[in-house]
């Protein structure tokens, strides 16, 4: 069983949860920048939450299989196509054997998850099958005509699964490693005003506009080891999240870093949004929002 | 050692310089429950923690040079000397441009940590090993292709580039060396804590 892609859309990309141990390599971790998507794509169509799905950029996605299969579309809104047929986003959908299945521009948000019940089944590299589109490790970028094969189902779609609500309000931000290259109160100021999301943001990271944060000190920073969701703020002060597949190490300074569990919702901000930070409480008082 | 809390579960680890993190990261890799251990230049990140909470009392029974003492053996790279930067090179270390293969070569190096892309490795000179060449500055303004292979000098680092990519470095020669290959395990052909000899060709 395979999938024929007809239209690949602006950027689609194979993702699983990705790769972990290679980053003392230099090999980004890459993986679905919203994960919780992706877990729901798989859970709706029966698959394993950490099966290969598909992640569309904007523009959507169009496939054709010889087989009759379910699938089911999740994360930024959007139309879902049967042979030109209206369907549901976020629920198990049958394509039968031929039918072309049109995965439509996003309406809200930015990327869309499809889960193939078999999960996408293209070979592994270094142990995932998740594309990094900073140095291109992994699968290679899907394109028109590409032919994707698809595993074995493992079990029947699970109709009663539901997305869960988006929170509102700003990401939550510990203190970075060099929160003291920006002054005192530097957190406070970066969760003082919002930001507008760059038309430049990608896979690598989130580039935000606003309020430059500037340093107090002078000198570079050696190159170091960089976590998912660090702030990085180069000499124009204007800070960059770091997603799913960002260099391994930086040589600017990291003044915050995002939780993990908010890292999701930089994946559906689209340019020209504004997003604020706000100071994540410290261990042992109260837990953010979880953030699925 | 100075402990950094990064996030949730992730420390950065300050120390001296790229010989010590690199000892130091070798030594973690192996104790901590830790997803990845990243040397670089004066650090080491450990994210992934397990405990992140206990990290600085479990790298109190890390003993200097425990680390290093588990290397392997070294690889030898066939290096043609005959990059465009040799004479930038020979200025900055004070000899003419045909005395330079021979002085980078006679030192003996290690990995010190990886970055910049898959496979591009950053070595240095082991002290009391052999002759450390001095330094070398940056170019001003980098190239905008180095070919795959190039054996150039940034700092005290030694670096190849295991792919055509933009770069900076001194350009002094070019290795056929098979430096990323991810179908082989493990796909770096020089990670961190290989001891490499660069051989003129």
């Amino acid at each position: 069983m395979s999938l024929v892609v007809l239209d690949a859309g602006a950027l689609t990309t194979v993702q699983d949860p990705g790769r972990c141990g290679w980053a003392h390599l230099g090999v980004p971790r890459a993986g679905p920048l919203d994960m919780p998507a992706a877990a729901l794509a798989n859970r709706v169509v029966g698959n394993p939450e950490g099966a290969a799905v598909l992640e569309t950029t904007m523009t959507g996605l169009a496939f054709r299989a010889r087989r009759g299969h379910w699938f089911a579309v999740t994360g930024a809104r959007c139309e879902v196509r049967v042979d030109g047929h209206a369907d549901a986003h976020g629920a198990a959908v049958w394509a039968p054997a031929g039918a072309e299945v049109r995965v439509g521009r996003a309406l809200t948000g930015v990327r869309s998850y499809v889960a193939v019940a078999g999960g996408i089944d293209v070979a592994p590299v270094l142990g995932s099958r998740a594309t990094d589109t900073l140095a291109w490790v992994g699968p290679p970028r899907v394109v028109d005509g590409a032919e994707l094969p698809v595993g074995t189902p493992t079990g029947p779609p699970q109709p009663h699964d539901t997305p869960r609500p988006r929170p509102p309000g700003p990401l939550h931000v510990d203190p970075g490693p060099r929160v003291d290259w920006f002054g005192a109160d530097a957190l406070r100021r970066l969760c003082a005003t919002a930001y507008t999301v760059g038309a430049d943001s990608n896979r690598i990271g989130l580039r935000l506009k606003g309020a430059p944060l500037q340093r107090v000190r002078d000198g570079e920073l050696a190159s170091e080891g960089m976590v998912l969701g660090s702030v990085q703020v180069p000499p124009d002060g204007q800070p960059v999240v770091f997603l799913a597949d960002h260099p391994v190490t930086g040589g600017y300074p990291v003044v915050a870093v995002v939780r993990v569990a908010d890292l999701h919702r930089c994946a559906q901000l689209r340019p020209g949004e504004d997003v604020r930070f706000t100071p994540a409480p410290p261990p042992g008082g109260t837990a953010p929002a979880p953030g699925r | 050692v100075h402990v950094i809390r990064v996030g949730q579960d992730a420390v950065l680890v300050e120390v001296a310089d790229a010989a010590t993190a690199l000892d130091l990261a070798l030594w973690a890799r192996d104790r901590l429950a830790v997803r990845e251990v990243v040397p670089a230049a004066r650090t080491v990140l450990l994210d992934g923690l397990a405990r992140p909470a206990e990290v600085s009392e479990e790298l109190a029974g890390w003993t200097p040079g425990e680390g290093l003492a588990e290397e392997g053996d070294p690889v030898d790279v066939a290096v043609h000397y005959d990059g465009p930067d040799l004479a930038v090179v020979a200025e900055a270390w004070g000899i003419a441009a045909e005395q330079v293969p021979e002085r980078h070569a006679e030192a003996q190096y290690v990995v010190a940590f990886c970055g910049f892309a898959p496979g591009f490795s950053y070595l240095t000179a082991r002290e009391g090993d052999g002759p450390v060449p001095p330094p070398v500055p940056r170019r001003d303004s980098p190239r905008s292709r180095v070919e795959p292979g190039s054996v150039g000098l940034a700092g005290p680092f030694t670096g190849i580039y295991p792919t055509a990519s933009p770069g900076g470095w001194q350009l002094i020669g070019r290795t056929d060396a098979p430096l990323w290959r991810p179908d082989r395990e493990p796909p770096a052909l020089l990670p961190p804590g290989t001891r490499v000899r660069f051989v003129p060709a």
